[in-house]
């Protein structure tokens, strides 16, 4: 019989199950090797050398390059793990975990002080003052914040579109 | 006075890294920290009238003292002396950890003995989970202090690889290490404390997840209703306080351990207290203690 897996749709969401670890040992044990200083001074003199010393998959190996957490979490690997390579890259969990929202480190650190993301994967945003909303409207082109919503919906999709495309 | 061991209180908080980054480089003072740290003043103060002779203080590793090599989902420390853990950022700068091995290898006993298969640990470091709620609760320790002020037997549970023990199990292994502790010959008072949680979510797009509603009313049954509490499937958490929030189930441990679900009486809420965010995580914190005679 199979195992159930009632984890699977929740959104924005992997569980590290043991399937997962299974996929993602030789990943996670990498990040695992990168506790000591020697050694991260070795991953960072040549990234691609160090990686071919792993016996990772490729996709494994170019996430790593490309810092792209989310498809690390995909193909096996844990957070807590994958915070080895933000350590070494000098990053705080919370860099790390803004950068997994498609968020900018500082519209996330404003959707904390606001309260957080709710469940259904929605930021929560401070009341701010309407003038002061239009003021930065005109200020800030680029202000990502209104985006978000978008951003994780696009995240979503292409994950399952990967999902389905396996 | 009692001639054997007693569970005096139990302690509840989260242990986000962040605190003991705070702590560490002196910022406890800042806007953004300052209440947080004010929210465990009175837990100092308790303390330092409330000092145990031990401290059975449940915890996970992150990924430190167990790779994917090893992966136990209840390990008991029994060793004299443990190091902070070098989790990539270099070691916290804080007092390594005695234990109390005696006591320990008596737990490890007992509990064994009572159908649970613990796995028992003579070498490890231990990592934030286990010196944050320290560094919370007794402050910033003087450099170069052999140890911290309380004997620590650390509890490691795995709440990192799915599935993880279910709330019933924790319940259970509290009430467990209750009979232990009141089985051991020494006239020692005993404090648990369960850490981690409360509602976070470090990975993946729905990073950041909050949800006091549900943290609150999930403190409340943990005072009023924990068994009941313990039957709260894993989904629960996992979709309600993120993925990183089923961390609560070690809580779980501690509260069994309380004199109410072994037949005695209630325990009284000494403080209780609440904050968003620590970094990205809601952190809580309880304290119980137990009716003494």
């Amino acid at each position: 019989m199979p195992i159930d897996k009632p984890y699977l749709d929740i959104p924005g969401t992997t569980i590290f199950d043991a399937d997962q670890a299974r996929k993602g040992y030789w990943l996670n044990q990498f990040c695992m090797s990168l506790m000591t200083a020697g050694n991260r001074a070795r991953f960072k003199a040549d990234e691609r050398a160090y990686l071919d010393e792993w016996p990772m998959t490729p996709a494994q190996k170019e996430a790593v390059l490309a810092r792209d957490l989310n498809q690390c979490i995909r193909l096996g690997g844990n957070i807590y793990f994958l915070a080895k390579i933000g350590a070494t890259d000098g990053r705080s969990y919370q860099q790390m975990a803004a950068g997994m929202t498609g968020m900018t480190e500082t519209d996330y650190r404003d959707m904390m002080l606001a309260g957080g993301r709710r469940p259904d994967g929605t930021p929560r945003r401070a009341p701010v003052d309407p003038v002061l909303v239009a003021d930065a409207r005109a200020a800030t082109a680029g202000d990502t914040r209104q985006d978000t919503r978008q951003d994780l919906q696009d995240t979503q999709n292409s994950q399952n579109t990967q999902e389905s495309g396996r | 006075m009692s001639t054997h061991a007693r569970i005096t209180a139990s302690v509840y908080t989260s242990h986000v890294p962040a605190i003991g980054v705070a702590m560490d480089q002196g910022r406890t003072a800042e806007p953004y920290w300052s209440p947080l740290f004010a929210g465990y003043e009175p837990s100092r103060r308790w303390m330092a009238d409330h000092r145990p002779d031990a401290i059975v203080l449940v915890y996970n590793d992150h990924a430190n003292a167990f790779s994917l090599d090893m992966i136990p989902t209840f390990a008991l420390g029994t060793a004299e002396r443990y190091e902070p853990a070098d989790e990539g950022w270099g070691p916290r700068a804080v007092p390594p950890v005695q234990g109390h091995g005696e006591l320990a290898a008596h737990i490890a006993q007992s509990v064994i003995q009572q159908d649970f298969d613990l796995t028992l640990v003579n070498r490890m470091t231990v990592d934030h989970g286990l010196t944050v709620p320290l560094s919370l609760l007794f402050g910033e320790q003087p450099a170069g202090a052999p140890a911290w002020p309380v004997p620590v037997i650390p509890l490691a549970v795995n709440v990192v690889q799915y599935p993880v023990p279910s709330g019933r199990r924790c319940l259970q292994l509290g009430q467990a290490i209750r009979r232990a502790v009141e089985s051991f010959d020494q006239p020692l008072d005993v404090q648990i404390w369960g850490t981690g949680g409360m509602s976070h979510q470090l990975q993946g797009p729905r990073a950041g997840l909050i949800n006091q509603d549900w943290d609150a009313a999930w403190m409340d049954r943990l005072v009023a209703d924990p068994r009941g509490l313990s039957g709260m499937p894993h989904l629960d958490y996992v979709r309600e306080a993120g993925s990183e929030g089923i961390e609560l189930v070690m809580w779980l441990i501690a509260r069994g351990a309380m004199a109410d679900l072994a037949g005695g009486p209630a325990p009284r809420v000494a403080h209780r207290f609440y904050h968003v965010p620590a970094s990205n995580t809601a952190v809580g914190h309880l304290i119980l203690e137990e009716e003494l005679p």
